[in-house]
């Protein structure tokens, strides 16, 4: 699971989380370059791969390494 | 004369709606919009000497929010901080369960609305948390049971069920008439005669999630984009509702590399959707999802996505839609699927 409210995904029982930077945007950032932001969404989504194959026995965060704005 | 502080947020206190949600903390003296009709209800003895809000986006979503919130109603010196209603807004009920639990934290005399299924709830802690309606629709009955808690918890008395009281059970010291060992036994006793709520002590009911086995090798699977975003083709050709969904809706991905804007919309009326609009991949990660399929990452990418829009969705419909997310892609041969969720 992709998401910005990452307490209330937790709390639910989400076994797998990957938190996202907004909540209108799971898998965007307006504020970087369209470049960037494209990269930045690769990550999130590797990480969400990353996470599918790891063995987790309750609701486990996966974050992602920041993207810088440059 | 008890002085109360109310906390809104960037809508009830008309600022504007999502054009608006990342409004920082400001206070305002007096009641404001729902506050005016709060303030009659309290009647005398009671009086809204200001109102704090913040927007939606800013106060769930910025660390630093709560504390600031809090602070500007702290300055007012209340007697009583009143917190909603938030129905079931879940960023709106975010914000008023975390500043609920910092004002109890913080020594200050507080209570907060929202309904049963608000999934900011839990995070309320141990504040007072009467049921609101589910919309603000129905704000009045809301403000009425609103403000007779309010009176409860300004008097200093513990909120029950009896006023509506939900959340977590709050403990407090109380001198029985009976001593525990007959107690006990008048429990065993209802319950041998078929009561089957009778209890001092309720216990949370937790939803316990029993996590799917790691995928072992994601080059061969079959790997699902989901989401609540409510992204459908422009125009929604199937009406998917933009709030409190009662279904969800599939769309075919098949020989779709990248979802272009203009043709595909979000419909969810949760947040504002101009972002997503202007690149769908914001709420489906297929450009990139294409990419690791075509680079091998992945086996392949599943054929359609699943959709629904998560705004005040009841929890009975929300697990619905996942049973039958979860049985219709085990049918269809997906071995895991990555959902985005706003």
């Amino acid at each position: 699971m992709v998401c910005n409210l990452v307490s209330v995904a937790t709390r639910v029982g989400a076994p797998r989380v990957v938190p996202a930077r907004g909540i209108p945007y799971p898998t965007g950032d307006p504020s970087l370059a369209p470049a960037q932001e494209r990269r930045w969404r690769r990550r999130l989504v590797q990480q969400a791969l990353e996470a599918l194959t790891t063995p987790v026995a309750e609701p486990t965060v996966f974050p992602v390494q920041e993207v810088g704005h440059d | 004369m008890t002085r109360v502080v109310h906390y809104l947020n960037q809508f009830f206190v008309g600022q504007g709606g999502e054009d608006a949600a990342s409004a920082p903390p400001g206070r305002t003296q007096g009641p404001v919009g729902p506050g005016r009709r709060l303030q009659q209800l309290m009647g005398d003895g009671f009086e809204i000497v200001a109102t704090v809000h913040c927007g939606d986006d800013d106060a769930s979503g910025r660390p630093e929010a709560i504390a600031e919130i809090l602070a500007l109603a702290a300055e007012e010196h209340p007697d009583l901080l009143v917190i909603g209603p938030a129905f079931t807004s879940g960023r709106y009920g975010l914000a008023c369960a975390r500043l609920a639990a910092a004002a109890v934290e913080a020594g200050i005399p507080v209570l907060a609305a929202m309904h049963a299924d608000n999934p900011g709830l839990d995070e309320a802690g141990a504040a007072p948390v009467v049921a609101s309606g589910a919309v603000a629709r129905e704000m009045g009955p809301s403000l009425e049971r609103l403000a007779q808690a309010a009176r409860v918890v300004a008097a200093g008395e513990p909120l029950t069920a009896a006023h509506g009281s939900i959340g977590r059970t709050r403990r407090r010291v109380v001198r029985a008439e009976e001593p525990a060992a007959v107690r006990a036994v008048d429990l065993v006793l209802a319950r041998l005669g078929g009561d089957r709520e009778r209890t001092e002590v309720p216990l949370p009911r937790f939803d316990r999630v029993t996590p799917a086995a790691p995928v072992t090798d994601l080059t061969n699977a079959v790997v699902a984009l989901v989401t609540e975003g409510g992204l459908v083709p422009d125009g929604n050709p199937h009406r998917l509702e933009s709030a409190r969904a009662t279904r969800w809706l599939r769309y075919p991905l098949h020989g779709i590399d990248e979802l272009t804007s203009g043709k595909y919309q979000s419909v969810h009326g949760g947040f504002s959707t101009a972002w997503a609009n202007e690149d769908p991949h914001r709420i489906l990660p297929l450009d990139v999802a294409r990419e690791l399929e075509d680079e091998g990452a992945i086996g392949r990418l599943h054929e359609e996505y699943l959709v629904t829009a998560g705004n005040g969705t009841s929890v009975g419909n929300a697990r619905r839609f996942g049973v039958e997310w979860a049985a219709d892609l085990r049918r269809s041969g997906a071995r895991a699927a990555i959902l985005t969720a706003t």
